[in-house]
């Protein structure tokens, strides 16, 4: 193998598992906070993407409007969710949770697929960031270097929203104890709305980042990345926000490099990050970085 | 207020409950009728999923030619459509129902030779005569006595492929192929053999890659593709995928032909790989330009009508919708009853029968005998003629 085609690889594998880290954190935040695992994360982030070619296409807006717009419906979408499919099952067990939360995924898929037809939508052509450079013989688009950089800057984001902030104080105290903090007089609704507000816009943004690379939109688009940066999410240590960024380019970056260096086996892809899932919960089931959580007796 | 809510909530359940019922009523309704002045034929397609695309162009065709012939045996035809979406397991439910539950006495389908493989036995046991339209896999129809086809195959669809890439002055190749998909592996296997075998050399297919089911992401096989420098790419794939490998292929700079097999022949792929879609090559069964027959002459002229601008070209997949229903219609006026033993056999009898795709005789496999295809490419955002390929 030349040292180009290395460097492309390693290029492919940072783009794609800073896409997987970009969703991971929406997954890894509701997770923190509630301890429920958001089964319509990924169907979120496929309506954003069908949001975006509804503006840019139906709509002809400019791509700078239809992403400020595309944020707000997803936003929006999030919350909904939570108040119809979560709020209601605040106190009750939560497997009841769960299963609501797989429900919603399976409403979403099948509203989108009644909707819009399985006939897959081009994502809109974002020029800027589908024209592709060439740096040293390897090819990118400027999507692909974009990415990482965006991922950054939100993980920096995130970060910063729950160490130093107000309502971050209030969101770790709500992951700590549930019962406790509302004792305390912290408005539990209000901080998770503000996580799911978070989490749905990370997805809208993973969406159009998603959909310039992956321009066919489908409904079930968003099946196959949620289940994977669930696992990023759970390799990194759910509910760890770093860990989950970590977890998915060590996710992107495996399944990448499978295909460059044992390319016999390029369709055992997806069966690399299952594999990895099956032995983080074997061996190492808090993940990377996850903290050791004591049961409260 | 919560009460209030699981109030309308169980009231919404309980009157959906009613109206499932309500359903379940008219269907046996129907058919107890249908005995007398209905002949219900199935219609088993992908609507959804990732052949959804090509699942609906067929359905259209068929719906077509259930507007142009509504009747056989002096009653009426009511097409019984059910969504296999794309998936094995869905297709052997939906085939079960339309026997079990809707009793059609004939079924057409499926694109996707996948679903129509896993169908095929509950097919064949519960003898009801099956007409695919554009499943192109050999196994659809070996060894059941009740699936038909009416289009080409995948060996000679195969060889038809490797054999343009050769004249194109192609010496080595490079195949991606979808893991588990019968359609694609099928058709890939089938080219690679046809191409080792017209270049004479073994290596000439220089990378045979893999990918699953809803994959997005071809940048590490497309990468290693490049590093090998094929003259040409072999991409057998849905609608859905198609677009994904071409833009990313023409992203990471590889500038050789891409070619696909029949499904690409779909305006979605146009549409999603943009500029990047000019200069595929793809074959096909049919070109609404040169219609071989009288019947295809009319079907041009009024699905140009039917369609009114909603696709650009005449969809081949249409078009051998059309035939498997009229196909299939045929067989059933020439039986006499709709039983399904009797269709076969007046499937089997069929002799140089006028189709939109040409003259179908079958073989004793139940294949239509056809040995033409048609090779398209993409000019200026349409699907354009290349040429007629003929493999005796």
């Amino acid at each position: 193998m030349t040292l180009e085609t290395f460097l492309q690889q390693l290029a492919n594998g940072i783009s794609l598992g800073s896409l997987y880290s970009l969703i991971a954190i929406g997954y890894t935040m509701v997770y923190g906070i509630l301890r429920l695992i958001n089964f319509a994360h990924g169907d979120i982030f496929m309506m954003a993407a069908y949001f975006m070619v509804f503006g840019m296409v139906n709509f002809s807006l400019p791509w700078y409007i239809s992403i400020i717009i595309v944020l707000i419906a997803t936003i929006a979408l999030g919350v909904l969710l939570e108040r119809v499919a979560y709020k209601p099952l605040r106190d009750a067990p939560r497997m009841s949770i769960m299963i609501s939360a797989i429900g919603a995924s399976f409403l979403l898929e099948n509203l989108a697929t009644y909707l819009f037809t399985g006939v897959p939508k081009g994502f809109p052509d974002i020029t800027f960031l589908t024209n592709s450079v060439t740096i040293a013989g390897v090819s990118l688009s400027v999507a692909t270097i974009i990415t990482p950089v965006v991922t950054i800057v939100c993980l920096f984001l995130v970060l910063f929203i729950t160490n130093k902030t107000k309502i971050g104080m209030a969101m770790r105290a709500v992951s700590k104890d549930f019962e406790t903090a509302r004792l305390m007089g912290i408005k539990i609704n209000r901080v998770i709305s503000t996580t799911f507000i978070i989490g749905s816009s990370l997805a809208a943004v993973g969406a159009v980042l998603w959909g310039s690379k992956y321009p066919s939109i489908i409904p079930l688009m968003g099946v196959m990345p949620g289940l994977k940066c669930f696992i990023a999410a759970v390799l990194g240590g759910i509910g760890n926000t770093t860990g989950a960024v970590l977890g998915g380019f060590i996710l992107g970056m495996a399944e990448i490099m499978l295909v460059t260096f044992l390319p016999a086996l390029t369709g055992y892809r997806d069966a690399i990050a299952f594999i990895i899932l099956i032995v983080v919960l074997l061996v190492k089931p808090t993940g990377l970085l996850g903290e050791k959580v004591t049961d409260k007796v | 207020m919560k009460r209030l809510l699981s109030l309308a909530l169980s009231a919404t359940m309980v009157i959906s409950l009613f109206t499932g019922c309500t359903k379940q009523e008219q269907a046996p309704a129907t058919s107890t009728s249908g005995d007398s002045d209905v002949i219900k034929i199935g219609v088993f397609e992908p609507l959804t999923g990732e052949n959804g695309g090509g699942g609906l162009q067929e359905l259209d065709g068929i719906k077509y030619a259930n507007k142009m012939y509504p009747e056989v045996l002096g009653k009426k035809v009511e097409l019984v459509v059910v969504d296999n979406k794309s998936d094995k397991g869905e297709a052997t439910t939906a085939v079960t129902r339309l026997i079990e539950k809707e009793g059609v006495v004939a079924i057409i389908g499926s694109y996707g030779s996948g679903v129509s493989i896993a169908a095929g036995d509950i097919i064949k046991n519960a003898k009801i005569p099956a007409m695919g339209a554009s499943c192109t896999n050999p196994m659809v129809t070996q060894g059941n006595d009740f699936y038909f086809r009416a289009c080409f195959l995948d060996p000679f669809q195969g060889e038809v492929m490797a054999n343009y890439a050769i004249q194109q002055g192609a010496k080595t190749a490079a195949v991606i192929m979808q893991n588990g998909d019968d359609y694609s592996v099928g058709l890939g296997n089938f080219f690679i053999n046809s191409f080792k075998k017209l270049t004479g050399n073994d290596a000439s297919v220089v990378d045979i890659s893999e990918f699953q089911v809803n994959d997005t992401d071809f940048n590490a096989i497309l990468t290693n593709i490049k590093a090998k420098n094929p003259d040409v790419i072999f991409a057998p794939s849905s609608a859905t995928t198609a677009p994904l490998i071409i833009k990313q292929a023409r992203a990471l700079g590889i500038t050789c032909p891409i070619m696909g097999g029949d499904t690409w022949e779909n305006p979605a792929v146009v549409e999603v790989a943009g500029a990047d879609a000019e200069g595929i090559v793809l074959s096909t069964f049919f070109d609404e330009n040169d219609p071989a027959t009288e019947e295809a002459k009319s079907f041009v002229e009024g699905y140009k009508k039917e369609l009114a601008g909603k696709e650009p070209i005449i969809p081949a997949v249409a078009a051998l919708g059309y035939d498997a229903y009229i196909l299939m219609l045929d067989a059933i006026e020439r039986a006499g009853s709709t039983d399904g033993v009797a269709i076969r056999d007046a499937l089997n009898a069929t002799k140089d029968f006028e189709g939109v795709t040409g003259v179908i005789n079958f073989t004793p496999e139940g294949d239509a005998d056809k040995n033409i295809a048609v090779i398209k490419t993409v000019k200026g955002g349409q699907f354009v003629y290349i040429d007629s390929v003929e493999v005796k």
